[in-house]
């Protein structure tokens, strides 16, 4: 049985740079950030003996560029939280003694598209018969779709979905490397131009380019490395389905209930444990699911919270402190900047740095709550 | 009502067929778990609950409720902007995506668990796709 702790990410770095890198491609932006994550780490190449990464990048194209022979690969791809599920996975992996180090890679190319993909719904897939003939284009469409019924279920108002974005761009305004600084309010978030009511473009997040990767060992070694190192506590992930339109409950997501109490169960911590959370926001309703279905506020009281600014800088439970999908970047699968700022804020190095973070919990969903992925990270061994 | 041209046209399965079938023929047929009675979609010929490939195909009523939908504000081939993309909770209990005709594409007008009915709407000879219209009163 792997233990809390056992395992510890000693390498992790973004691309040199983020949102518009139109002189990269897709692999360039793998292999750009995994360069800084084994610079971070002070390893080579050489060093690596396991690989993951997420479609449509395949994992011996990765350990081919960059010139790695791996002993142990994985290529789990359910969008955006797959890096969540990665890191759990090598975690066993290195526990299991299948390989000693693990690199996780993501990039890609969302604005440029240089070797990029769009993949449309193939029109014998479940996705093609029973959800593309009715107009989605793409997760602005989708994503939002259980929102109205969320709002009715709970009382949400529109001001109240509005705040999540205005809170998470104080955040971003500390860090320099977000792509939108300036302060926003209630009233240009709602003024902001209409995508697909309810949600307008200020709770839609951003579309960049980019990369991210991280180097996990086992933390007997870890001590080894250049770097403060950041344990894994916990982690959990779960599935429930593509389709939007057949999630069970409108109002919460299957998958985040079952991926985020595991991964606490694992990690032995309770809610009040934890000093900095990530939540995975592709779009405005995201930080409320995650709250209530991870458990740190009961069902409907997601709204207040935030409202009351309880996520905001300042307060109790400081959330998506990079400034999230919605102000820093989202390339398309942004679980893996989640995970890179939980790892920032455990080692003290984040721009918005919350003071005495002991314990961050990176919380991501994969496509249109189609799928979970939950870690649990710390500076201390427990 | 007729479909402007630009959809993304559905594509039938052996698993699929008969709910497309049934479409053609003005019918929306749902499955039933042999096992629990329970209706359940998408197609598949075994049930989601127990795994029985004891299922059977019977006839849904077409009446049901807007559980949920956006508007959707831009361009879409097939699609006049703005235009809602709905979930329809069937009254048998099953939820599908769809969209809502008869009926303005407006909040004011789209009031959840409004009651719908099935307004089956041909694509081509062989397709007829289930959308929704608000139901007539009783």
């Amino acid at each position: 049985m792997i233990r809390p702790g056992e395992i510890a990410i000693v390498g992790a770095a973004e691309s040199t740079r983020i949102g518009a890198v139109p002189d990269m491609a897709q692999i360039m932006l793998h292999a750009d950030a995994a360069l800084n994550a084994m610079a971070d780490a002070g390893l080579k190449p050489g060093d690596i003996d396991g690989v993951a990464c997420v479609g449509p990048m395949m994992p011996q194209q990765i350990a081919h560029y960059l010139g790695i022979t791996p002993k142990w690969v994985d290529g789990t791809g359910v969008g955006g939280c797959s890096f969540m599920l990665h890191v759990r996975h090598a975690a066993a992996a290195i526990h299991a003694g299948y390989c000693k180090t693990v690199l996780i890679t993501h990039g890609e190319s969302g604005k440029s598209r240089v070797n990029g993909t769009l993949r449309p719904a193939e029109p014998q897939s479940l996705n093609g018969q029973f959800e593309a003939p009715f107009g989605p284009m793409g997760p602005p469409t989708l994503f939002p779709i259980p929102v109205l019924r969320y709002m009715k279920t709970y009382g949400v108002t529109h001001e109240q979905m509005a705040q999540v974005a205005v809170v998470q761009r104080e955040w971003a305004a500390k860090n320099p490397r977000a792509a939108f600084k300036d302060p926003i309010t209630i009233d240009d978030v709602l003024n902001s131009k209409m995508i697909a009511y309810p949600f307008r473009l200020l709770q839609c997040c951003l579309v960049t380019d980019g990369g991210g990767a991280l180097i996990l060992t086992s933390s007997d070694r870890a001590k080894d490395f250049p770097t403060k190192p950041c344990y894994i506590l916990g982690s959990g992930e779960s599935v429930e389905t593509t389709m939007v339109s057949q999630m069970e409950d409108f109002t919460s997501s299957r998958a985040f209930r079952v991926a985020g109490p595991e991964a606490f169960r694992m990690a032995g911590i309770k809610h009040s444990d934890v000093d900095h959370l990530m939540i995975y926001d592709a779009f405005a309703h995201l930080p409320m699911y995650g709250l209530e279905d991870l458990g740190f506020v009961k069902r409907g009281e997601a709204k207040d919270f935030i409202w009351e600014r309880n996520t905001a800088p300042g307060g109790k439970l400081p959330i998506n402190t990079n400034g999230g999908g919605l102000s820093y970047t989202h390339t398309g699968m942004y679980g893996m900047f989640a995970l890179q700022e939980s790892v920032r804020q455990v080692r003290g190095t984040a721009p918005a740095q919350v003071p005495n973070v002991k314990i961050s919990v990176a919380h991501g969903v994969g496509g249109m709550f189609s799928a979970s992925g939950t870690v649990v990270l710390s500076n201390q061994r427990p | 009502m007729s479909l402007e041209p630009g959809r993304a046209r559905p594509e039938p399965t052996p698993e699929t067929r008969h709910f497309w079938e049934g479409l053609r023929q003005g019918k929306l047929l749902l499955q039933r778990c042999g096992d629990t009675g329970k209706p359940y979609f998408p197609p598949r010929p075994f049930s989601p609950f127990t795994g029985t490939r004891n299922v059977e195909v019977f006839e849904a009523s077409g009446r049901g409720t807007l559980h949920s939908y956006v508007i959707h504000h831009r361009p879409v081939p097939g699609f006049k902007p703005p235009y809602a993309i709905a979930v329809v909770e069937l009254e048998e209990g099953p939820r599908m995506m769809t969209n809502i005709v008869e009926c303005p594409q407006t909040p004011e007008a789209l009031v959840l668990d409004m009651k719908l009915e099935l307004a089956p709407t041909k694509m081509d000879d062989d397709i007829t796709l289930p959308l929704f219209r608000p139901a007539k009163e009783a």
